[in-house]
């Protein structure tokens, strides 16, 4: 059992690597049509270079990343210290109204929000596409706030308090330190789920707001020009930094 | 006062999601109960006509294909992740943590890269196919894209690695001392793994099959892009109605539908769980 589970393990370790290896791959080769091997060239990542449009596309994704997760981490230590803190009746609600969204598949949250920007006559464009982020990242914020919130021990609180610290001292001394791993952690995959969400946005944006994964789809809907995949690449290894600072970041949390 | 202050943190993210989250779903749903006429405009006043629709042959088949799609991908990425989660809490646990990194990165790299990869790696040209060819394992004009076997595989592997957290997590926790009582006792490696470990594991493998079952039920892109002209998903034909279509009332009926389909087993299985929980206490 021990050795069939290495070999699944191993085979599904090669599963989940090789579409990605064999995009890095075909990123650097020289084929205009994908497919047969014709050398290596660095020309793809060149062209990408001169396409104005991908820049755009990239400003854009940032631009809402940044201000999408800043707002929905907000929102998420908020809601967080709400559950936390109280047990009413208003709080079951709360905690239903955040939960599911996490079910909720991205399609129908996108077609949801749709509804509601055309029924209040709201023009579809980048703000629209930050509000629909914000919606779906408050509730990933908030579980993993939550979650560290509850390994607090009560007793450090009342230790606080019986030495004479307000409420607001507690909150911005003992509080916000702890938490603030778990804070920067929320935010990381707030940024990232934003910046990487391709449903969604499809349903809610408006003409002239593509954002990259947007971008990216209808590239590869009309062909699939090799460009793609140096660009993919480079996301790639993007994503993958951000990973292991996000580790690092709970590595540490864990350690201390 | 009290109360003041709990407003005062509750109503930013309630206040958010009540009119973003909360209210959009309610005019989904209300569509639903409405009617269009030919072109697709919405008509004034109520009807079931929208939801009679589902009851047509067409909508059943479309219902049918989605079931089975999301149940075959659950079962094999399920089937998949029990052993690699075995492997994982077998491992020391310094190294632990390095496997799960592993697995995680390629779950936060950009999912529309990953899907777009897989059209590189099935491509008539590619690799893949110059080795099944060479083994004659194929034939030369066995299409292994834009078919249902290609919305299979993409759809596993985008899931399965949300069904080895879970299930590592679970396994992290077991026991392993129990293997070595029951092969003592003179069990086989088969039968310990089948009545020491797995109803062990039941809870977490129903949590598993949630995590892989939600996501592939509303599957949109997946079918889009390596799906063949066919093998629409309920979320493709969802988004062909809102989109092209413009038939706003079936979309929506469509919707409820899928609602159900993911809400259902969502309900069953967290009551399952928690029946399951308090029985072990």
């Amino acid at each position: 059992m021990r050795l069939f589970s290495r070999w699944v393990f191993y085979a599904g370790f090669i599963f989940l690597y090789l579409p990605v290896v064999v995009l890095i791959v075909s990123s650097f080769n020289a084929s205009r049509f994908g497919g047969a091997w014709e050398g290596f060239s660095f020309s793809w990542y060149q062209r990408l270079f001169q396409e104005p449009t991908i820049w755009h596309a990239l400003v854009n994704s940032f631009v809402v990343a940044i201000y999408s997760s800043l707002l929905a981490t907000l929102l998420g230590l908020t809601a967080a210290l709400a559950l936390h803190k109280y047990s009413s009746r208003l709080q079951k609600l709360h905690l239903g109204l955040l939960i599911t969204p996490l079910i909720m598949p991205d399609i129908l949250m996108g077609i949801c929000l749709l509804f509601l920007f055309i029924s209040i006559a709201l023009k579809l464009s980048l703000f629209t596409v930050f509000l629909a982020h914000t919606t779906f990242c408050i509730s990933y914020v908030t579980m993993i706030i939550k979650t560290r919130l509850e390994t607090i021990e009560p007793t450090v609180l009342e230790a606080a308090r019986d030495l004479g610290a307000s409420s607001f001292t507690l909150f911005w001394k003992i509080v916000l330190p702890i938490l603030s791993p778990a804070i920067l952690a929320g935010w990381l995959l707030a940024f990232t789920l934003s910046f990487d969400d391709f449903v969604i946005t499809f349903f809610v944006v408006g003409p002239g707001a593509t954002t990259l994964p947007v971008y990216i789809y209808s590239m590869m809907k009309f062909g699939a020009p090799p460009m793609i995949n140096a660009l993919s690449s480079l996301i790639l290894l993007f994503t993958a930094i951000i990973t292991l600072i996000y580790y690092h970041i709970t590595e540490g949390e864990r350690a201390s | 006062m009290k109360r003041v202050k709990e407003w005062f943190l509750t109503f930013p993210s309630f206040g958010w999601l009540f009119f973003f989250f909360f209210i959009p779903a309610c005019i989904v749903y209300a569509f639903a109960f409405k009617r269009a006429d030919v072109t697709g405009t919405t008509l004034p006043g109520w009807s079931l006509d929208s939801i009679k629709t589902l009851f047509e042959k067409q909508s059943l088949i479309l219902a049918w294909r989605t079931i089975w799609l999301c149940g075959i991908t659950t079962l094999v990425s399920v089937c998949i992740a029990i052993p690699m989660s075995l492997h994982m809490a077998l491992s020391p646990p310094s190294r632990q943590q390095k496997l799960l990194l592993a697995i995680m990165i390629p779950l936060w790299s950009s999912f529309i890269v990953r899907i777009f990869a897989w059209k590189i790696v099935l491509h008539p040209e590619g690799f893949i196919k110059g080795i099944l060819l060479y083994f004659g394992l194929i034939e030369k004009s066995t299409p292994l894209l834009y078919n249902d076997l290609a919305i299979l595989i993409v759809m596993v592997y985008s899931y399965f690695p949300f069904a080895i957290l879970p299930l590592y997590s679970a396994a992290s926790k077991f026991d392993f001392h129990l293997f070595e009582a029951a092969m003592d006792l003179g069990a086989t490696w088969r039968r310990t793994f089948f009545t020491v470990y797995l109803p062990v594991m039941f809870p977490a493998i129903l949590t598993a099959s949630l995590m892989v079952l939600i996501p592939a039920a509303g599957a949109y892109v997946i079918p889009e892009v390596v799906g063949g002209s066919g093998s629409e998903m309920l979320g493709n034909t969802i988004a062909r109605r809102v989109l092209l279509d413009r038939n706003l009332p079936e979309a929506s009926a469509l919707s409820l539908l899928l609602s159900l389909l993911i809400f259902i087993p969502a309900i069953l299985i967290s009551r399952c769980r928690s029946s399951q929980i308090e029985g072990y206490r």
